[in-house]
């Protein structure tokens, strides 16, 4: 977050640096940049054409409200409220009248336009920085209308990007466990939904129980962990086509799936005879390759982003605990050494990070640590939670969390949240079921 | 720095919530050791099992991350070990299970690891391998669904169900 902070310092110090040194990280919430997202503009026979189409009355607006939530959810931004805007949008889209933004605090405000061409969506937007009163940026885009929530995902991505000099991570979708039903007989599907909650669209039936699925991050392929037939092995899932394939041929179970980074892998461990192994399969020639070999359980691999190392957890100290080792399974170095277990490391796409969930005492935690398992740091506690997921750029974590049941054994759900980084701006996701096992998407524009 | 005083402070607090809990969840564990359901922390109530024959149960209980059977879960297997002898075309499936108290992927090779150790008993009572398939559910099928000691203990459980 420091960084962050210290780049939006060093793009706008050019433009007015006293305003913005007065953002404040010492008391412990950040303050976040105000900005005004004024609606796009939009001509009357447009907007007409696209509520026949698309349903919406005005879809400019429409596009600016899932701009102005992406920003707002990310924790580093404060969007005023449009009532106090006194410019119009289409005026503010030629020549913003700086002085008016300036007078409601606005440090930025982003504007635009939507009009149908072709039977397409076009639409163009600008960045402008009030207190410099220049245009940071200007960008247009034409696609399918019912592309529409995407448009305002791919904007927030350009305006995250512009102001903090990191890729953004709106244009993102999840895909996760759909949970239904009562605790000791779950009824369990893989959904995937953008990244904002929206969209959600079901994968499987729920016939058979799902596990922890995971995107390929170079396309649109899920492995994940199924029992159909009563036979729980890793699978492979093409989204787009619906496809479904066993991976690998192994006389027993196999679990705990992810890709390799250049997706061309499916790391997982496979039980027999009361230890799991770890083994990769390479997609392109079917071959299999052993990667653990050790009586104890190694599970929850996950590779390094450059594809060299892998870290997994593994009880062959006594108790659960993470491991990392070179990709062929040599030099393995155990790094947690807290007190409590350790499970479910992920490597963050930075690199610098390894994220993991953490028991100690009863509690639950989800934590980040650096790769030598230096500089332990906790961001949440709860009765119950794991699975922490990396948004493509590195800074928010998705998890899930398990309320805790009441003496009858009432009262259990299952939800998402996601943290940033610096353990700051915890959020619930809005799922329509209850939810577990999220894992999230890399960028699916650019 | 400010900030890393901050997370001191967020540690600090932490730090303090686990204190806490602890004695909390200490507490909770005796209260469930009086009603003489466990032993240590492992079921030994008749609650939630069921009988593959008169005499027979068809399950075995664990503590918390173990795999090793008890003395009466290998009284339990004997019962089973004799009775598959006298019923040879019976096949099996040992069903592991785990408590909700960790991570799925671990729970899922837990369970596996304590249907072996049922599998392995039964094996050394003469039980072919070929008649035993071991089926591990983690956590995804707890019996009780309490948050407490006594529901964990009562989840942590190798099944024996006939496969035929």
């Amino acid at each position: 977050m420091l960084k962050i902070i210290i780049k939006l310092i060093l793009i706008l110090i050019p433009f007015n640096s006293y305003a913005l040194i007065e953002v404040d990280i010492t008391r412990g919430n950040l303050n976040p940049l105000p900005l005004a997202v004024s609606p796009l503009s939009i001509d009357e026979n447009s907007r007409k054409n696209f509520e026949k189409i698309l349903k919406k009355e005005n879809i400019g607006s429409e596009i600016s409200n899932i701009v102005e939530d992406n920003l707002r959810t990310s924790g580093l931004f404060n969007p005023l409220d449009k009532k106090a805007f006194l410019q119009a949008p289409d005026i503010a889209n030629l020549k913003p009248r700086f002085e008016d933004w300036n007078l409601i605090k606005a440090q930025a405000l982003i504007t635009g336009k939507v009009n149908l061409v072709e039977n397409k969506l076009r639409v163009e937007f600008r960045l402008w920085d009030v207190l410099a009163a220049k245009e940071m940026m200007a960008l247009a885009f034409t696609t399918v209308p019912n592309n529409w929530r995407r448009v305002g995902h791919i904007i927030s991505d350009k305006i995250y990007e512009r102001l903090t000099g990191e890729k953004g991570y709106f244009d993102t979708r999840i895909i996760y466990v759909s949970e239904e039903g009562p605790k000791t007989q779950r009824i369990k599907k893989l959904a995937i939904m953008d990244q904002d909650g929206f969209n959600n669209k079901f994968l499987t039936l729920g016939n058979e129980l799902v596990l922890t699925p995971r995107f390929n991050p170079t396309s649109q392929m899920v492995t994940y962990l199924s029992y159909f037939r009563n036979m729980p092995r890793v699978y492979l899932l093409d989204i787009e086509t619906g496809t479904q394939e066993v991976v690998g041929d192994f006389p027993g179970m196999t679990f705990a799936p992810r890709f390799s980074p250049d997706g061309k892998k499916i790391i997982m461990s496979f039980a027999k005879d009361g230890k799991s192994d770890i083994y990769t399969m390479n997609l392109e020639n079917r071959l299999v390759e052993r990667i653990t070999n050790h009586p104890s359980i190694d599970t929850s691999p996950s590779y390094s982003p450059d594809g060299k190392y892998i870290t997994f957890n593994s009880d062959r100290s006594g108790y659960q605990q993470i491991y990392i080792m070179k990709k062929d399974g040599s030099d393995v170095k155990r790094i947690s050494f807290g007190n409590g277990l350790y499970g479910t490391p992920v490597w963050s796409p930075r690199g610098d990070l390894i994220a993991f969930t953490k028991l100690h005492k009863g509690k639950f935690y989800i934590g980040v640590m650096r790769t030598d398992g230096s500089g332990e740091r906790l961001l949440t506690e709860n009765f119950y939670q794991e699975a922490p997921s990396w948004s493509p750029n590195g800074r928010v974590l998705i998890f899930y969390r398990e309320t805790k049941t009441n003496a009858k054994g009432e009262g259990f759900s299952a939800k998402l949240w996601s943290i940033d980084l610096t353990g700051y701006n915890e959020r619930q996701i809005k799922t329509p079921t209850d939810a577990s096992d999220p894992s999230w998407s890399s960028l699916l524009s650019n | 720095m400010r900030l890393s005083k901050i997370f001191k402070n967020t540690l600090l607090i932490l730090t303090a919530c686990l204190v806490l809990s602890a004695c909390a969840t200490k507490k909770e564990v005796a209260t469930d050791s009086i009603t003489g359901q466990m032993q240590g922390d492992v079921y030994t109530g008749t609650d939630t099992v069921e009988y593959l024959a008169d005499g027979v149960p068809d399950r075995v209980f664990f503590a918390t991350n173990e795999s090793i059977l008890t003395t009466a879960s290998r009284e339990t297997l004997r019962a089973q070990a004799a009775w598959l002898r006298k019923n040879p075309g019976i096949n099996v499936v040992l069903e592991g299970h785990a408590d909700e108290r960790g991570t799925r992927e671990y729970n899922l090779a837990l369970g596996e690891r304590r249907a072996n150790a049922a599998k392995d008993y039964l094996m050394t009572y003469g039980i072919s391998s070929d008649r035993i398939t071991v089926l591990s559910y983690g956590k995804e099928r707890p019996v009780d669904s309490g948050s407490n000691p006594l529901a964990w203990s009562k989840n942590r459980r190798s099944v024996t169900v006939k496969a035929n």
